[in-house]
C-alpha cells in the first residue's frame, strides 16, 4: 500500500499536492496536461525529488528520506533506461545484484526473464545493437528481476509506435500480475490509461486527484478531466 | 553520485603537497621578504605576456576550431592529433624548433630575405607570445573544437530550415558557446604561461621579459633571500588563483575529451567563401604548428647517429617515470573529479599545480626530507609526483565533462539500481569515462616524458631522465646527439599519447 | 606512498655497498654526467683510494652553493668541487669549509693562495665565433659593430655572471656605458650556456659567450677548425674552479687525499677534453694537441674573490638598468 500523506512539493516556483493511497496491486495512471507535474510525483516517489512537506508511506513506513536505490521501486524512465556500455545480460543482472556477481541460480533467474521478454538469444549484445523495441523489452526484463513492488513508469515507451507501445504495455500488465506488484506509470492518452490501468488520477491545476476506478472515470469524467480531454 | 570523501582527501593531499613545502621555505627564511621594485616589474611583465599569451591563443583558436568542426577531409583526425605534438613537447626542443622557422636565420627569414623583403625580428614580447601560442593553440583548439560538438546537431538543422547565414548561426548558436567556453580555455592558459621562463627569456631577448619564476630565481641563487622567493611563489600562486575562480564563475564546465571525430553537417558553411578561409586557416595553423616540428624531426635524423648508448638508458628512466606519473596522476585526478560533480570549485585546487614554482617547491621538499634521506634517493618519487601535479590540471579538465555527462544521463537509472560506490564506478562512470581516461593518460604521460621535470636538488646522477640527457648532451657541446635525442623525446611522448588515446577508443560502444 | 617505500627501498638496494670507506663529492652536473670528467676521475681514484667515491650532482656552481647553504652543518658533502672566485667569499661565509694542506705548482695566470680551497681548472670567457668572420677586438668595436651575439642570463648562469664581471673588470664606472652600446647587438639572453651555444651554432647570432677553449672542443672532438674565439685587448676575465674540503667531514683524511689527487695528472689530465677548460696544473704530457690553437689574452682580468660579492651586485643592477631601457 503506497500513501501519499499530504506531500506538498515545490519546483521552480510551482506547487502540488498529493494526499492518497493507492491500494496494493493496483495499477494508477497518472494523466493530466504536459507540465502539470505527472513526472515530478514520481520522481519524489522515486526520492529524487524531496517534497516540500508530507511523506511517502510503503505499508505504513516511512521512505520520505530513503535514498532511491533502499527504496522497494523500480522505476523506467523516458529515455536512457539501458547503459549502453554494458550487454543485455549485464544490464538485466544489474538488476538483481549493482555488483553483477551472480551466482548460478540467480543467472538462471536471469535467464527465464530475457525468455520472458523474447530475448533468449539477445544476451550478448549491446543496446546499440537491438531495436527500440527490443531495448524497452530489456528493461522490462529487468524490472521483473528486480521483483520490486512498487514500479514507476515515467512514459518509457513515448518513442514507439502505437502497435509496439500497446505491445509493451500488454507485457507490463502481465508482468504487473506476475510480480503481484503496485504500479504508478505517468501517460497522456487515455487509451493508454483504459488499457493497463485499473485506477487513474488526475494531475492538473496543482493537485492530484484521488484514485478512481479508470472505466468509472472515464464515463463520466470531473471537469478538470473534462478540460484535459477537451470534450 | 558518489561519496566526496576521497576526492577531498586527495585534493587536501595536493593542497598539502604544494603549500607544504612553501610554508618551510618560510619557516626556514624566518618569513617573508617584501620584493623590491624589479620583481614587482616582473610580476607585472608576467601578467603581460601570460594575458596576451591566452587571448591570441584562444582568439586565433576560434576560427581553426571552427574550421575543424565543420569540415570533414581526408587526415582529419591525423592533424588533430599531430596539432597536440607541440603542446607535449621538452621546451628546450620546441624553441630551437621555434627559431629554425623563425629565428634570424630560420626558414621565415630565408624566405623573405630571397623576395627581396625585410626581415623579422622575433626577439621582444611578440616572440613570447607567439612561442606560447605555438605551444598553446592547440589546446585552446582541442577545448573549443570539443564545446563546439556539443552544440546539438539539431540546432544547425533547425538553423539550416530558417535559412540562417553563416554570420547568424555565429551569433545565435556559436557566440553564446563561446561566451561560456572561452574564459576557461583562457585561464588554463593564463596559468600555463604564467610561470613560464625558459621561452620567456629567450625569446624576450633580455631582462626586461624577465618573468615571476625568473625572479624567483634571481631571489634564490643570487641573493639566497629564500624569504622572497617564497613570497614570490604566494604572489605567482594566488594570482593564477584568483584568475581561475573568475573564470570559472563564467564558464561552465567544458572539457576537451575524447570524441572529435565526428563533424555535424553544416548547411551555413557551405558557400565558396568559407570553405576557401577555412581551407586558408587550417594550411596556416598546421603550417605554423608543424613546421618548427618538421625542423625538428629533420635535425633530429641528422644526429640520430651520434646519440651514444646513454640516451636509451635514459629513455627507459623516463619511460618508467612517464608511467608512474601517469599513474599518480589518474589516481588523484579521479577521485578530486569524482568531488567536483559535488562542488566544482574543487577544480581549482588541481590548478594549483601547474603555476607553484619549481625551484620553491623544490627547496621546501628538500628541506622537509633532509633531515631524514637522502634526496637522490627520492628523486624518482619526487620527479614523478611532481610531474603528476602539473598534468592534474589537465587531466581534471578532460575527466569532470565526462563524468558529469555520465551522471546526467545515466544517474537517476544508477540510484534507482541501487548502484553506489564501488558498483556505480565500475559499471556506468568508468567505463563511459574511458576515452576520457584514455585521452588524459596520454596528455599526462607525454607530459612527464617531455618534462624536464628536474627538481636539481633531488637529482639523481646516475638515473637521468630523457630531457635532462639532452641537456646534459648539450652542455657537452653535443648539439647534434641531443637533437637526436630530442626526436627520441618527441616520437615516444607522441607514441605515449597515441597509444593510451587508442586504449581509451578501444572496443566501441554505443 | 606505497610506491614511494618501494622505489626509496629500491634505490637503497642498489647503493648499499659494503663496508669501504665514502667519500661525498657535491659537484654540479655537467661536472657527473657521461661527458664530463666525473666517471674518469671516479675510476682513477677509486684505484688508488679503496674508497667508494660518491658524486652528487647538483644543477650548476651557485644552485651547488645553494644547497650547501640549505643543508648547513648537516650536510653530508666530504668535498665540494666546483665552485668558482665569484662565489668563493659567500662559501667562505657559510663557515662550512676548513683549510687545506694541499698545494701544488699551479699554472694559473695568477697566484694562488688561498687557504681554503684548491683550483682544479680555470679558463677565460670570450665571444666565440666563426673563424671566417672579422671579429671585434674589444667591447667598443662590439658595440659599435653590426654584429649579432647571444649571451646569458647572470642571474642563472654561470658565464653571463662571468660576462657582467668582465665588463666590470675592465671598464669600471664605464660598464653601463658599455653595456647600453652592446644592447642593440643582443639577440636575446638565456636561461643557461647550452641554448646560447645552441643558438649560436644554428646561426641564431654572430658570437656567444663562453670560453676560449670552446673552439678546442670542435677541433680536437669533430676535426672542426671553423670556430674561433675573439681577442678582445681590454684582457679577457678570468673563471677559476675551485673545490674545498668540508671542516664537517667524517672522511677528512680521504678528502684530503681526494684534494691532493685533484692536482695530480690523473685528473688533471682528464680535464682539458672533457671539461673543456685549461688544467690547473699541466699535466707532464702537457695540453692536448690543438690547445695550441686557441687565443691567448694580453691581459687576465679578475676581481679578487672578496670583493666579487659586491662587485657582483652592483654589476647586476647596472646591467638590469642598461639593458631594461
Amino acid at each position: 500500500m503506497l500513501t501519499l500523506e499530504k506531500l506538498e512539493i515545490v519546483l521552480d516556483g510551482f506547487t502540488l499536492n498529493a494526499d492518497f493511497t493507492l491500494e496494493q496491486g493496483r495499477n494508477l495512471a497518472l494523466i493530466g496536461p504536459s507540465g502539470a507535474g505527472k513526472s515530478t510525483l514520481l520522481n519524489v516517489i522515486a526520492g529524487f525529488l524531496r517534497p516540500r512537506s508530507g511523506r511517502v508511506l510503503w505499508q505504513g513506513e516511512d521512505i520520505t528520506d530513503l535514498p532511491p536505490g533502499q527504496r522497494p521501486i523500480s522505476m523506467l524512465f523516458q529515455d536512457n533506461n539501458l547503459f549502453p556500455h554494458l550487454t543485455v545480460t549485464q544490464n538485466i543482472g544489474l538488476g538483481i545484484r549493482p555488483d553483477l556477481r551472480l551466482n548460478a541460480a540467480e543467472r538462471a533467474y536471469l535467464h527465464d526473464a530475457l525468455e520472458r521478454v523474447g530475448l533468449a538469444g539477445m544476451a550478448g549484445r549491446k543496446p546499440g545493437q537491438l531495436s527500440g523495441g527490443q531495448q524497452s523489452r530489456v528493461a522490462l526484463a529487468r524490472v521483473l528481476v528486480q521483483r520490486k513492488p512498487l514500479v514507476l513508469l515515467d512514459e518509457p515507451f513515448s518513442a514507439l509506435g502505437p502497435a509496439l507501445k500497446h505491445d509493451m504495455l500488454r507485457l507490463v500488465g502481465d508482468l504487473m500480475q506476475e510480480i503481484g506488484g503496485t504500479m504508478l506509470m505517468v501517460s497522456h492518452e487515455p487509451e493508454d490509461a483504459q488499457m493497463i490501468a485499473d485506477v487513474t488520477s488526475v494531475v492538473a491545476q496543482g493537485t492530484v486527484t484521488a484514485p478512481k476506478p479508470t472505466a468509472a472515470l472515464f464515463e463520466n469524467p470531473p471537469k478538470v478531466l473534462r478540460d484535459y480531454l477537451g470534450t | 553520485m558518489i561519496r566526496g570523501g576521497p576526492g577531498y582527501a586527495a585534493a587536501a593531499l595536493v593542497l598539502l603537497f604544494i603549500f607544504g613545502p612553501l610554508i618551510v621555505v618560510f619557516v626556514r627564511a624566518g618569513g617573508g621578504t617584501l620584493p623590491g621594485p624589479a620583481d614587482w616589474a616582473a610580476v607585472r611583465f608576467s601578467i603581460t605576456q601570460a594575458t596576451l599569451s591566452a587571448l591570441f591563443s584562444v582568439i586565433l583558436a576560434v576560427p581553426v576550431a571552427r574550421a575543424l568542426a565543420r569540415r570533414q577531409f581526408p587526415g582529419r583526425s591525423l592533424l588533430i592529433t599531430l596539432l597536440g605534438a607541440p603542446f607535449i613537447l621538452p621546451v628546450i626542443v620546441a624553441v630551437l624548433g621555434l627559431l629554425a622557422v623563425f629565428g634570424r636565420s630560420g626558414v621565415l627569414n630565408s624566405v623573405l630575405i630571397w623576395a627581396g623583403l625585410p626581415p623579422v625580428q622575433i626577439y621582444g614580447l611578440h616572440g613570447v607570445v607567439l612561442a606560447h601560442v605555438f605551444f598553446n593553440l592547440p589546446l585552446a583548439t582541442r577545448i573549443l573544437l570539443q564545446a563546439w560538438q556539443q552544440i546539438p546537431a539539431e540546432r544547425f538543422r533547425l538553423a539550416a530550415s530558417l535559412n540562417m547565414t553563416a554570420g547568424q548561426v555565429m551569433r545565435r548558436l556559436e557566440l553564446p558557446m563561446l561566451r561560456t567556453t572561452l574564459p576557461g580555455a583562457f585561464i588554463v592558459i593564463f596559468a600555463i604561461c604564467l610561470s613560464s621562463f625558459t621561452v620567456a627569456l629567450t625569446l624576450g631577448g633580455g631582462p626586461k621579459a624577465t618573468t615571476v619564476e625568473l625572479a624567483i630565481y634571481q631571489a634564490f641563487r643570487f641573493d639566497f633571500d629564500l624569504g622572497r622567493a617564497a613570497v614570490l611563489a604566494v604572489i605567482q600562486t594566488l594570482l593564477a588563483g584568483i584568475v581561475a575562480l573568475v573564470a570559472l564563475k563564467y564558464s561552465r564546465g567544458e572539457g576537451f575529451g575524447a570524441g572529435l571525430d565526428r563533424v555535424v553537417r553544416r548547411w551555413d558553411a557551405q558557400s565558396a567563401g568559407l570553405r576557401i578561409t577555412d581551407t586558408a586557416v587550417m594550411i596556416l595553423t598546421a603550417l605554423f604548428l608543424l613546421l618548427p616540428l618538421l625542423l625538428v624531426v629533420i635535425n633530429g635524423i641528422a644526429g640520430w647517429a651520434k646519440m651514444p648508448d646513454q640516451v636509451f638508458t635514459a629513455l627507459r628512466v623516463s619511460l618508467v617515470i612517464s608511467l608512474v606519473s601517469t599513474a599518480v596522476a589518474l589516481a588523484l585526478a579521479l577521485p578530486i573529479a569524482l568531488a567536483a560533480l559535488r562542488r566544482g570549485w574543487i577544480e581549482v585546487i588541481g590548478l594549483l599545480g601547474i603555476v607553484s614554482s619549481p625551484l620553491v617547491l623544490g627547496t621546501g621538499l628538500f628541506l622537509i626530507v633532509y633531515p631524514f634521506a637522502d634526496p637522490a634517493r627520492l628523486a624518482f618519487a619526487v620527479t614523478g609526483l611532481v610531474n603528476a601535479l602539473t598534468a592534474l590540471p589537465f587531466v581534471l579538465r578532460v575527466l569532470i565533462p565526462s563524468l558529469r555527462a555520465s551522471e546526467k544521463n545515466f544517474g537517476r537509472l544508477a540510484d534507482v539500481l541501487g548502484l553506489t560506490g564501488w558498483a556505480r564506478l565500475r559499471f556506468l562512470l568508468l567505463p563511459r569515462a574511458r576515452r576520457a581516461l584514455g585521452f588524459s593518460a596520454g596528455l599526462a604521460a607525454a607530459f612527464s616524458m617531455g618534462d624536464l621535470g628536474v627538481i636539481t636538488l633531488f637529482a639523481d646522477p646516475s638515473r637521468a631522465t630523457l630531457p635532462l640527457q639532452m641537456y646534459r648532451l648539450m652542455g657537452a657541446f653535443r648539439m647534434e646527439a641531443a637533437a637526436g635525442a630530442g626526436l627520441l623525446l618527441l616520437v615516444f611522448s607522441l607514441g605515449l599519447f597515441w597509444m593510451f588515446d587508442k586504449l581509451g577508443r578501444g572496443d566501441v560502444d554505443a | 606512498m606505497k610506491y614511494l617505500a618501494f622505489a626509496t627501498g629500491l634505490l637503497a638496494a642498489t647503493s648499499a655497498v659494503a663496508d669501504i670507506p665514502v667519500l661525498t663529492i657535491y659537484t654540479y652536473d655537467s661536472f657527473v654526467s657521461d661527458w664530463g670528467p666525473g666517471p674518469a676521475v671516479e675510476k682513477a681514484f677509486e684505484e688508488t683510494c679503496g674508497c667508494d667515491l660518491q658524486f652528487v650532482g647538483a644543477g650548476d656552481g651557485a644552485a651547488l652553493l645553494g644547497r650547501l647553504k640549505l643543508e648547513g652543518a648537516r650536510t653530508k658533502a666530504d668535498v665540494v668541487l666546483g665552485l668558482d672566485t665569484n662565489l668563493t667569499a659567500a662559501a667562505k661565509e657559510t663557515g662550512l669549509f676548513a683549510e687545506t694542506t694541499v698545494s701544488a705548482d699551479y699554472d694559473l695566470p695568477v697566484d694562488w693562495n688561498d687557504p681554503v680551497f684548491v683550483p682544479y681548472d680555470w679558463g677565460y670567457f670570450a665571444f666565440v665565433q666563426n673563424a671566417d668572420l672579422d671579429g671585434p677586438t674589444d667591447f667598443r668595436e662590439l658595440a659599435d659593430s653590426d654584429l649579432k651575439i647571444v649571451i646569458q642570463d647572470p642571474r642563472s648562469s654561470t658565464p653571463g655572471l662571468g660576462l657582467l664581471m668582465w665588463v666590470k673588470a675592465a671598464y669600471g664606472d664605464d660598464a653601463p656605458a658599455i653595456w647600453e652600446g652592446l644592447s642593440d647587438n643582443i639577440v636575446t639572453v638565456t636561461k643557461g650556456w647550452s641554448e646560447a651555444y645552441g643558438m649560436f651554432l644554428e646561426g641564431e647570432a654572430d658570437l656567444v659567450l663562453s670560453y676560449t677553449t670552446s673552439p678546442a672542443y670542435h677541433l680536437i672532438a669533430e676535426s672542426d677548425a671553423s670556430k674561433t674565439a675573439a681577442r678582445f685587448s681590454e684582457g679577457h676575465y678570468m673563471q677559476i674552479e675551485v673545490a674545498g674540503k668540508i671542516a664537517g667531514t667524517d672522511q677528512p683524511e680521504l678528502a684530503d687525499q681526494f684534494l691532493q689527487f685533484m692536482v695530480t695528472d690523473a685528473f688533471q689530465s682528464v680535464i682539458p677534453t672533457t671539461n673543456w677548460m685549461y688544467p690547473a696544473v699541466t699535466p707532464e704530457a702537457g695540453l692536448p694537441e690543438g690547445f695550441e690553437t686557441l687565443i691567448q689574452p694580453e691581459k687576465a682580468l679578475m676581481v679578487p674573490s672578496d670583493q666579487a660579492p659586491k662587485v657582483r651586485d652592483a654589476a647586476l643592477a647596472e646591467w638590469l638598468e642598461a639593458l631594461s631601457k
